[in-house]
């Protein structure tokens, strides 16, 4: 196990320094380079060669892209000048609203995935399997805009049981809960039809193997064999279906929060991105990949906890 | 090299069944397709509903306006939100447009973004895999951690990022699409290849002294052939569904231009003001084209695997 920890460790560590060179790439691919990105379109040669002497950004790229990570362990992730704050203290402020709205979705659509997968596949080919199938299907073509935009049509607009916007961040989260139920609604739904098509077909798979021809010629019940060996067999590979779906969550959240209005790290990019503030963006960008990759590494070390297999492979 | 005298038998098994098609040899990649595709219409009922689904949008969108003559070049101001009614069956837009038209004309963007963002990506991503895992050793580790470096940012926010640096316009917005969506098919391809490349075939042709250039393009590439078509499919609906979201994120393709995206994110604006028309009709076109092509994806999915278990 440790062995496997090692290489997975270095590995991701890897994949983390693939991600800032990304993000250092975009910085330089900006039109006119970070100068530009900082000081607007209109500013004179004089300031950005001001500027770029200042901040080290006339010398060999390699030893700019040192400096830039050095600053970045430092825990400076650069200067939002258009809203004269820094980006981490703006990530800080944003990435916990974000943090519940994913986590809390998640969490609910693996929940109820695995339950309705497990249960379609017992009925599997039956209408109920049909009807569920349709579902999920539709909610996995809508655009998560669309989908938000009908439950806020349904439950306020007609119903009126909900607010349409989400918490605006003024006040903690949980005195504006109701608030979050749209938001958190339409991205858990979204992952539902994910979780539930993959667990179902796992389940399908982990039915017709020998294991559960030997359980029941050893006696066990129907149910027995379907709780105690198939299901656990079959919800396993869950753990790494939910490390690598985690940037899909993140892309669907950052719409949600558009939509519902929700001050977390997407409105703070997708604001960011329509004022062209490059140092959010590349802050956030740089952010959501590392939170990305630490996601898929904690789910790759929970299989191999919980499946042998993995680690000796 | 060949030493193993199990492989005499693996040559003879599949020729005698005569069922599994692409084991030996060269495997023409049109037959092993049209075996797949065959075998989707055989198996799978929704398969045929999805293949229904796209053509109705197809000649909706490319045959529909040579019969529905509608003016989408002039605004009309004067017949701005108009409910439907005999001369426009879907009403107007907000700017007069006819909106039945404009769905037609829009369809052709949505679906020639979808399709060529899915064509580009699949073949960059395809060559990409394929030459990651025949090289092997380090190129191939540097190579898939690129790939890892890029899938580790969300998809949105590169889109995003790169839609204010490149102004989109449809050829540009094609490929920065295509750009996010390779490196899926980059890692199925890689996946498939290692273990297509220790196949016995493979090692045969090269005792012939078949090249690697030989080897990756008329064996494993063809013998890829169905898993590198069924992601294909998924990639239509995925980049028809970005484009959507670029377009209601503000930094899709600038007005004069149309797509369904675009309207349904205009649509949303008037949710509040019963123009109804302007929501339904484009959010369920939309709909209905990715579920078509998730079906065929799915359908093919399963055809190729019920295949790759009888070999």
């Amino acid at each position: 196990m440790t062995g496997y920890l090692i290489r997975r460790v270095i590995q991701a560590g890897i994949v983390v320094v693939g991600v800032t060179i990304i993000v250092f790439i975009l910085l330089h691919l900006l039109p006119g380079g970070p100068a530009r990105a900082v000081l607007g379109q209109r500013a004179t040669r004089v300031a950005i060669a001001a500027f770029n002497k200042e901040y080290g950004l006339n010398k060999p790229l390699p030893i700019q892209y040192i400096t830039w990570v050095g600053q970045l362990l430092r825990g400076n992730l650069g200067f939002s000048f258009k809203l004269n704050q820094s980006v981490d203290s703006l990530l800080s402020e944003n990435m916990p609203r974000t943090a519940v709205l994913v986590g809390i979705s998640t969490l609910l659509a693996v929940l109820i995935g695995v339950t309705l997968g497990i249960w379609q596949a017992i009925r599997r080919n039956r209408i109920d399997d049909y009807v569920l199938t349709g579902w999920a299907f539709l909610f996995y073509a809508m655009p998560t805009f669309f989908l938000g935009l009908i439950l806020i049509i349904i439950f306020s607009a007609t119903l009126q049981w909900l607010p349409p916007t989400g918490p605006d961040g003024t006040v903690p989260l949980w005195d504006q809960a109701t608030n979050l139920i749209l938001p958190v609604a339409t991205l858990t739904l979204v992952y539902v039809a994910f979780f539930s098509r993959y667990m179902r077909s796992s389940m399908l798979e982990n039915m017709v193997q020998d294991y559960v021809r030997t359980a029941r010629s050893k006696g066990a019940g129907g149910a027995r064999v379907l709780f105690r060996h198939v299901l656990r067999n079959a919800v396993i590979p869950i753990i790494t279906l939910l490390g690598l779906s985690l940037p899909g969550i993140i892309s669907g959240a950052l719409v949600t929060e558009a939509l519902f209005n929700y001050p977390g790290m997407g409105l703070l990019f997708w604001n960011a991105a329509q004022q062209q503030d490059y140092p959010i963006l590349l802050g956030v960008t740089l952010i959501t990949g590392v939170a990305t990759v630490l996601g898929s590494l904690v789910a790759d070390v929970l299989y191999a906890a919980v499946d042998p297999r993995i680690r000796y492979a | 090299m060949l030493t193993n005298p199990d492989i005499a038998d693996d040559v003879i098994v599949p020729a005698a069944i005569g069922t599994s098609l692409p084991e030996g040899g060269e495997a023409g990649a049109s037959g092993s397709l049209l075996r797949l595709v065959f075998e989707v219409f055989i198996q799978n009922k929704l398969a045929v509903v999805g293949v229904g689904v796209v053509i109705f949008m197809v000649l909706f969108c490319f045959v529909g306006p040579l019969i529905y003559h509608t003016d989408q070049v002039h605004v009309n101001l004067n017949q701005t939100t108009v409910a439907p009614n005999l001369h426009h069956l879907l009403g107007t837009d907000n700017v007069g447009y006819d909106e039945m038209g404009r769905l037609m004309l829009g369809g052709q963007t949505s679906l020639e973004v979808g399709l060529a963002a899915a064509l580009l990506a699949t073949t960059f991503g395809v060559l990409y895999g394929a030459v990651a895992a025949f090289l092997g050793g380090w190129m191939d580790n540097f190579m898939m951690r690129i790939v890892d470096a890029f899938l580790a940012i969300p998809s949105l926010f590169l889109l995003l990022f790169l839609a204010t640096i490149f102004v989109p316009s449809v050829p540009l917005l094609i490929i920065v699409i295509a750009f996010i969506a390779w490196l899926v098919p980059a890692r199925l391809i890689r996946g498939e290849s290692l273990s297509l490349r220790t196949r016995e075939y493979v090692q045969a042709v090269r005792v012939m002294g078949g090249g690697s250039r030989r080897i990756i393009l008329r064996h494993i590439i063809p013998n890829a052939f169905g898993t590198i078509v069924v992601n294909a499919t998924f990639q239509v609906a995925d980049a028809i569904l970005l484009v959507a979201y670029l377009s209601y994120l503000g930094l899709g393709i600038p007005p004069p231009a149309a797509n369904w995206g675009q309207m349904l994110s205009d649509g949303v604006n008037y949710t509040f003001a019963g123009y109804w028309w302007l929501i339904w009709p484009v959010g369920a076109l939309i709909v209905l084209t990715v579920v078509a092509f998730n079906f065929i994806g799915d359908a093919m999915r399963d055809a190729l695997e019920v295949r790759l278990q009888r070999r």
